[in-house]
């Protein structure tokens, strides 16, 4: 089994402008990943296939991530000049500049992206698996991506599933519908900031977030229920 | 007409019933299911029909591909909501006299996927349901024991009158409107005539 490191290489030395990452795992699975640009994407997809020493010849599994905005807050040390009453040498006040070192929290958002995952598998060369990952440049307007499916067939439906759940455009796909909610459908429900249709009863104990949702859904109740009252 | 009386002309040969009893009893006698699964239920539905269990005793022998032969309407799994207009659009094909069991959680309320924003809580949201069956899946002797209970109500349905069945009744709503596919969520969201909505007492 070559390593990812050895992979990237192999990539880099066939295609020098193609842009890989190398994506650590900490955990200790240490399954490792390597970054794509969406560029050249499918070419460096159909070297990984192709290739005599690699030979990914199956592509086991796609699936979609959802990175929202996070918010990043860090410690940063500034230098300011203020100006303090100190006691002067004849027993005076004297008012006096002194440069003070502070340490300011500064907060800043890092723009959310969505991620396409494909897990390849060498049944040639009994190795696998390589984890790619792709990076929509945000999550809302520029969500496209290159389809893979050209390359490995059976990326076909799995893509389309993470066309339908998370809403990347995979451009070059030859059949790209949604394949489990009904076309007519607006949203994408496993991105994180999916809000569910209120139209069930919630569990007399409800506790936290289900609690909030649930003493909402009470309010739109008792609404529903004086309209009734007052349509009849 | 006298139980003691009767008895004694049964006795004696003569057999007297009111044409209602023998309505009803050729009614319960016949209801055909209709041929459709939708998850997990469905398995034990066909168990109950193969030799073992055996719903042809009840007079369910035939499973019938078409809705316009059907008299029953198992509802036997989970109702997605992209399955939902089908099921009722299939409930307002078949002919009078109708009825439906809904087996198991999911088809009585969601089940396990009651929080879920792809399943219909309860197929009573748009068609009424005569027989709601709990267990997840019941076993075939649950829908057994539905089956007969649905019997029992058939058997004590009058003729004229109030608490007479649908068909009977010309002011009875016979179809049943087919919700949409909207944007977010299945429009409307319920069938308020079939199904108020409850008010959670907490």
């Amino acid at each position: 089994m070559k390593s990812v490191q050895e992979i990237k290489t192999a990539i880099e030395t066939a295609f020098p402008a193609a842009g890989l990452e190398f994506v650590p795992n900490p955990g200790p699975s240490a399954q490792h990943s390597l970054r794509l640009g969406p560029d050249c994407a499918v070419d460096v997809a159909t070297f990984l296939r192709d290739d005599p020493e690699l030979a990914f010849d199956f592509l086991s599994n796609v699936s979609g991530v959802d990175w929202p905005d996070k918010k990043v807050a860090e410690k940063v040390k500034v230098t300011r000049t203020v100006t303090k009453t100190v006691d002067g040498p004849d027993g005076q006040k004297v008012d006096q500049q002194v440069e003070e070192t502070v340490e300011e929290t500064r907060e800043h958002i890092e723009p959310g992206f969505l991620e396409a995952v494909y897990h390849l598998y060498s049944v040639a060369k009994k190795q696998g698996p390589l984890v790619l990952r792709m990076r929509t440049v945000n999550r809302t307007g520029q969500t496209s991506l290159p389809s893979l499916t050209p390359v490995w067939r059976s990326a076909e439906f799995q893509e389309r599933e993470v066309f339908d759940l998370f809403g990347i455009d995979f451009t070059g796909h030859p059949d790209l519908r949604r394949i489990l909610m009904w076309p007519e459908f607006k949203d994408h429900p496993m991105r994180k900031d999916y809000v569910e249709p209120d139209d069930f009863e919630y569990e007399p104990t409800a506790h936290d977030e289900v609690l909030r949702r649930a003493q909402e859904h009470k309010g739109s109740e008792q609404q529903t229920a004086s309209s009734d009252r007052a349509g009849s | 007409m006298d139980q003691n009386l009767r008895i004694e002309l049964g006795k004696q040969g003569i057999f007297v019933t009111t044409i209602e009893e023998l309505y009803n009893w050729g009614r319960r006698s016949s209801v055909w299911p209709m041929q459709f699964g939708l998850a997990c239920c469905a398995i034990e539905m066909i168990a109950t029909t193969m030799a073992r269990y055996d719903l042809a005793r009840f007079g369910a022998e035939v499973f019938r591909p078409s809705p316009r032969q059907a008299d029953l309407m198992i509802v036997s799994g989970t109702v997605t909501k992209k399955m939902a207009p089908q099921v009722v659009r299939l409930y307002n094909q078949m002919a009078e006299p109708r009825y439906v069991i809904a087996m198991g959680a999911c088809a009585i309320s969601g089940g396990p996927f009651k929080q879920g924003y792809n399943v219909l809580k309860g197929i009573d949201r748009y068609i009424p349901v005569d027989v709601h069956i709990p267990g997840c899946p019941p076993r075939p002797e649950a829908l057994i024991q539905a089956f007969m209970t649905l019997q029992k109500k058939i058997d004590g349905q009058p003729l004229t009158g109030e608490g007479r069945p649908r068909f009977l009744d010309p002011n009875a709503q016979g179809e049943f409107p087919v919700p949409e596919q909207g944007e977010h969520d299945l429009e409307p969201a319920s069938n308020k005539g079939v199904w108020p909505v409850p008010i959670t007492i907490r």
